[in-house]
Order: structure tokens, then sequence, then C-alpha cells
């Protein structure tokens, strides 16, 4: 092991703990915030199961859910952005490109046109909704955009995306417009990224697709590592591209569309995540997925914090505060660079 | 032998054009004859109630989408040659975020705005994303590349449309501003004509003037530099020309995005890469597409209306995808 490898290892170390360390205090400080305020050490005495009951139900039955959910979604967001920025050699690649926002929204709005209620048990079956129209929008693009002679090819893969989402969105708004107010309202949050999940059984719906696929995908930071080369490059050191390339695409799909059947079609995470892991540790994936991981994290969770604490009544959706922040400083780092 | 194909081509769409205009005249929720729309050109009789629709209600809105198809298309050429990007159109500029955005922000603190008064705003906010956009493109350190246009514009773009959908969540407004957003021609009457007809018309004159310099310039800056042509001003030029184009058309119809993606991908496959051709053959076709549209969306329910960006979507989307598909990896 050299010089600069041990260095790296170093600065990765650095990294991961001071963002394990923020994401401790976003979460119980997003623990102390809401409607009804506890103070941290309440927050405390209720985790260690020492808190009133009014505490424990607040905290166990409201927040600590929506706040799994969050911290889940926001992972697989950050890591599902991580996956296609390597796979489209394109730092500006994120799940919103892929048309899984405009698939998972198609699939909320048919949702609701048919049950017109979001009242009791009928609501646990949306995020199979949402799951169903992203993954039909990703088996539609997978489709239109393979060659018999050449696979699926990255750019074709973009264009189809772009049309896909300009379709299904135009089919959204036709179905949206004959909602009635109320439901549209709820429609119209989603849509504009809110955590919606709030139950245990949603962290149950969400939970295996994050711990099955974050894991797999780490293991695969070396194929997406020479993906990044090239194809050329990629085959000649040995990685079986187009398989590998499916793969992965799948992952992708799934991480994004389960994240975004919870916590409604936040953009940008997967944008940005995956930049500012880049910037922090460098472009191997190794390092750089758990990081993209957790930066997503910091951001769901500190966005959906944010956007219940500060806008009362009206709770501003998580994909608002997320966009509002993250669009300058995406903007500036375009400014900076030459 | 290319002169001879685009003009049998452009005779040919403007004789579509034509015909469709007479269509989307005669047909409608009240079926007029096509011999009664002809007598109501020549002859305008005020006491027939046929001749009245078409006077009052047809004929603006009909001419109106011709307008507006021809300036979204044209913009969309435009800002595809000056961009070298064949995914781009006025929307990356931030034409319908900026818009929208404003269209937001005034249902919210001026809900009684007219109708006439909210096109107005609506085109200053199409001007301002876009100004906001072009200054931070060029503000940077290594100016203005097609390339940071593209980013930036469609990073202001979301970021704009996100806080839009802030405000309408916040003030409850949403379905209000999904409606502004998805677009109708309804609302055209001569009123409205008598003031978009002059600008589009004056804006799109200008366009054949820069059709020699954008053709150059898709070959690369440096190649239409050599030539002797002054990039930066054709670009600063072409942008402002799409955005007067495509900014008075989403503020009298709303958001209708991929006329100015799909028609200029059509004119190129027709003419060849020529941009003194792709422009003019561009601005009859999107005429053409939004007359049909607007048709369409008036016949598919009548008298109820689809709104004419799904419209649009249903057109535009299956033939792009077409598109993609042969298109072998040429992009």
């Amino acid at each position: 092991m050299n010089q600069q490898e041990i260095a790296r290892k170093k600065r990765v170390m650095h990294v991961g703990i001071w963002l394990i360390l923020i994401c401790v205090c976003v979460i119980l400080y997003s623990l102390h915030t809401g409607s009804i305020r506890l103070s941290p050490y309440e927050v405390l005495r209720t985790l260690v199961g020492l808190g009133s009951e009014d505490d424990s139900l607040v905290l166990f039955e409201y927040r600590l859910p929506r706040i799994v959910i969050t911290i889940l979604a926001g992972m697989g967001l950050g890591i599902s952005g991580a996956i296609l920025q390597g796979l489209y050699r394109n730092s500006l690649a994120d799940p919103g490109v892929l048309g899984l926002h405009a698939g998972a929204a198609f699939g909320l709005v048919v949702f609701v046109s048919f049950f017109r209620s979001l009242e009791g048990m009928i609501s646990l079956v949306l995020p199979l909704f949402t799951f169903a129209g992203a993954v039909l929008v990703a088996v539609l693009i997978v489709l239109l955009a393979y060659d018999r002679h050449k696979g699926v090819l990255p750019i074709r893969l973009i264009l189809v995306g772009i049309a896909l989402a300009a379709g299904f969105s135009a089919i959204t708004l036709f179905l949206s417009l004959r909602l009635d107010e109320g439901t549209y309202a709820f429609a119209a949050r989603w849509l504009a990224g809110n955590v919606w999940g709030r139950e245990w059984a949603n962290v149950l719906a969400l939970l295996p697709w994050i711990v099955l696929l974050v894991p797999y995908t780490w293991l695969q930071s070396k194929v997406l590592d020479a993906l990044m080369l090239g194809d050329e490059v990629a085959t000649g050191i040995g990685a079986p591209v187009q398989r590998k390339r499916f793969l992965l695409m799948g992952t992708a799909v799934a991480l994004a569309s389960v994240s975004v059947s919870m916590a409604g079609g936040v953009g940008f995470i997967g944008l940005a995540a995956p930049h500012l892991a880049r910037r922090l540790v460098g472009p191997l994936h190794q390092y750089m997925l758990p990081i993209a991981g957790m930066i997503g994290v910091v951001i769901l969770v500190a966005a959906d914090t944010i956007g219940r604490s500060i806008f009362q009544p009206n709770a501003i959706p998580a994909g608002v505060v997320v966009a509002a922040v993250g669009a300058p400083y995406f903007l500036y780092l375009l400014a900076k660079t030459k | 032998m290319k002169g001879t194909v685009f003009s049998t081509v452009f005779l040919l769409t403007v004789a579509a054009l034509l015909m469709s205009m007479f269509l989307a005249i005669s047909y409608g929720a009240k079926e007029i004859t096509l011999s009664t729309v002809w007598t109501t050109l020549i002859n305008y009789d005020p006491s027939d109630t046929s001749h009245q629709i078409i006077h009052e209600l047809r004929l603006p809105r009909v001419l109106g989408a011709a307008l507006i198809g021809a300036a979204f298309a044209v913009a969309g050429a435009l800002m595809q040659g000056v961009t070298r990007n064949p995914l781009a159109d006025a929307g990356i500029l931030g034409v319908n975020a900026g818009a929208t955005f404003v269209v937001a922000l005034s249902f919210a603190f001026f809900p009684n705005l007219p109708y006439s008064w909210l096109m107005v705003v609506s085109f200053l906010g199409a001007v301002m994303g876009t100004v906001f956009i072009f200054l931070l493109g060029s503000s940077t350190p290594g100016g203005l590349t097609p390339l940071r246009l593209t980013v930036a514009g469609s990073v202001v773009a979301a970021l704009l449309h996100s806080l839009s959908s802030g405000i309408a969540i916040y003030f409850e407004l949403s379905q209000d501003l999904a409606f502004w957003y998805a677009g109708g021609l309804a609302g055209i009457k001569w009123m409205h004509l008598k003031w978009l007809t002059p600008v589009v018309l004056l804006t799109l004159l200008w366009t054949p003037l820069l059709g020699r310099s954008i053709s150059a310039m898709a070959l690369g800056n440096d190649v239409a530099s050599n030539l002797g042509i002054k990039t930066k001003r054709v670009q600063v030029i072409a942008i402002i020309v799409s955005v007067i184009l495509a900014g008075v058309s989403v503020s009298a119809v709303g958001s209708i995005g991929f006329v100015g993606l799909v028609i200029p991908h059509m004119a190129r496959k027709l003419v060849g890469v020529d941009y003194r051709l792709i422009v003019p053959l561009s601005a009859v076709m999107g005429a053409v597409l939004l007359v049909l549209a607007d048709l369409g969306a008036r016949m598919v329910n009548p008298p109820k209306e689809l709104a004419i960006s799904v419209m649009v979507a249903m057109v535009g989307v299956p033939f792009f995808l077409y598109l993609a598909r042969r298109e072998r990896g040429s992009y």
C-alpha cells in the first residue's frame, strides 16, 4: 500500500466520521421538531424507554417512522444517482432524467383517480402504484433503447428517457386536471417531493430493498470504476459490460423508485449527492458510494425537517427545500469550475 | 437539387397549413361547412350566428395557434443551432419556468389579475428567467459555452419550477396553476392577436438573417470564426429572438413543451442541416402542428377541451421515440 492510498483512506475516514456526526445531529434535531415539540432531553429519555406515554406515542408512532423513511429514501436516491452517473459517464444524470419520477407520478395519479380517497388501509397500496409506474417507465425505456447489435446505448437511453418523461407527464397532467381540488392538492404535494410514508408498515416496505441493494452496489464499485473509463477499456480489463450495465441499471431503477414511492418526487439529491461525494473523496466508487449515500441522508432529513418546522401550517414539501438549497449550490459549482 | 427538395417540401407544408386552418375553423363544438367558412372570410355578415362564431371565436383562435406554433418552433430551431444541442428548445432558457414562477407569484399575491395583465406579467417572467440564466452563464470564468448554458438553464428551470410548486402548495392554489400550465388557446381574442401578431411576425422576419451564421456555427465556433462570423453576437441575437418568440407564446397559451423540440428535428430530417432552410420550414410545420393539436384538443370530447400540451405530447412523444430509435447513435 503506497503513501497516496493511505492518505486517501485517511481522508475518506475523516469525511465519513464527520458525515456520521452530522447525520446524527440532524436526525436528533429532526426528532425534536414538529407540531409537538419535544426537548432533546425528552427525546433521549423517550428513546431509551423512560419517557411519558404521550411522548413515546409522538416519537415512536409518528416521528420515528417518518425519519427512518427519510433516511432510507435519502440514501437510496443518493446511491441511485451515483450509479446512474457512473453508468452514463455523465455527471448530470439523475433518476429524474430517466423519467422515473414521471413514471412514479403517473402511478400516483392513476391511484388517486381510481380510489379518490386516501384514508385507511387503502393508502398502503399507494407505494405499489408509484413503484409500478416507475418500473413501467424503466422497462419501456430499456426496451425502446435496446439495439439488437449494440445493446443498450447510453445516449439513446437519455433521449428515450426525456421523451417518455414528457409523455407520462402529459398523461399525468391530463388525469390530474380532472381531480377535485382536495385530491389534487395531495397529488401536487407528492409531486413536489413530500415525505409521504409515515407508518412502520411503510418502513418495512422500503427497508429490504435498501438493505439488499446498497451493499450489492458497493460490491460492484470496481465494475462501476471500469465502466467510467468507457466500454472498450472496461471490456479490455475484463468486465462483462452489457450484463453488468443491465444489472446496475436495474439496481438504480429499483433504488430510485422505492425511494420516490415513499418520499415523493424529490429531485436534485441524485444529482447533488454523488457530485459532492466526488469532490470530497475523489471518483473511486468504493469510497464515493457510501459518502454519497450519507450525503443523501443528510440532505433529505434536513430538508424534511426544515420544510415541516419553518413553514406552518402548510408544510413545504422536502423536494422544494432540496431544490431551493441544492440549485444555488449547483450553480455556484458551475460558476467556479472552469 | 437541394433547392427543389426544399421548395417542394415547403409548398406542401404551406398547403397543409392552409388546409388544417380551414378544417380547424370549420370543426368544433358546432360544425360549420367549409363554404360558410369561405363566405365568412370574404363577406362577413354579423347577423349570422355561424359567421359570428367563426369571426369572434374560431378565427382568432386558429390564427393564434398558427402564430404561436411558428414562434415555438423557430425559437427551438434557433436554440438547437446555437447551443449545438439537439435536445435544446426555448425551455432550456428558463422561459417556461420563469413564466410559471411569476404566474404562481401573481396568483398568490394578486389573485384578481385580468387575463391580459397575466400575459404581460408572464412574458416578463419568461424574459427574466432567461436574463438570469444568461448572466449566470456568462459571468463564469470560461465564458458562455453551449454546455454551460444548457446546464445553467436546466438547473435554474428546476429551481424555479420547484419554487413555483412550493408557492402553489403553501397558498393552496396548485390546481389553478396546473390549469394555467396545461395551457390552451381558448382565451385568445382579437384584442390579444393585435399585439401578438406584430411582435411575432417582426421577430420572425429577423430569423432568415441568422440562418447562414447559425449553419456555420453548427460546425463549431472555431470554424464559424474562421468564416468571419462574429459568434458572440450571433449567439446573443439568436437568444434574444428566441426568448421574445417563446416568451410571447408561453404568456399567451401556457407552457407547451415539445413543439420547439420536435419540429426542428423533423425539419432537419426533411431538408438537411442548412438553417436558412430549417428555420422557415420549422415555422410552417410548427404552425401546422399547433393548429391540428388545438383542433384535436377541442374535438376529443366537445364541448369540453383537452389541455393542449397533453395533445401536443400525444403526437410528439411517439414521433420523438421513433426518431430516437432510427437515429443510430448519430447524436
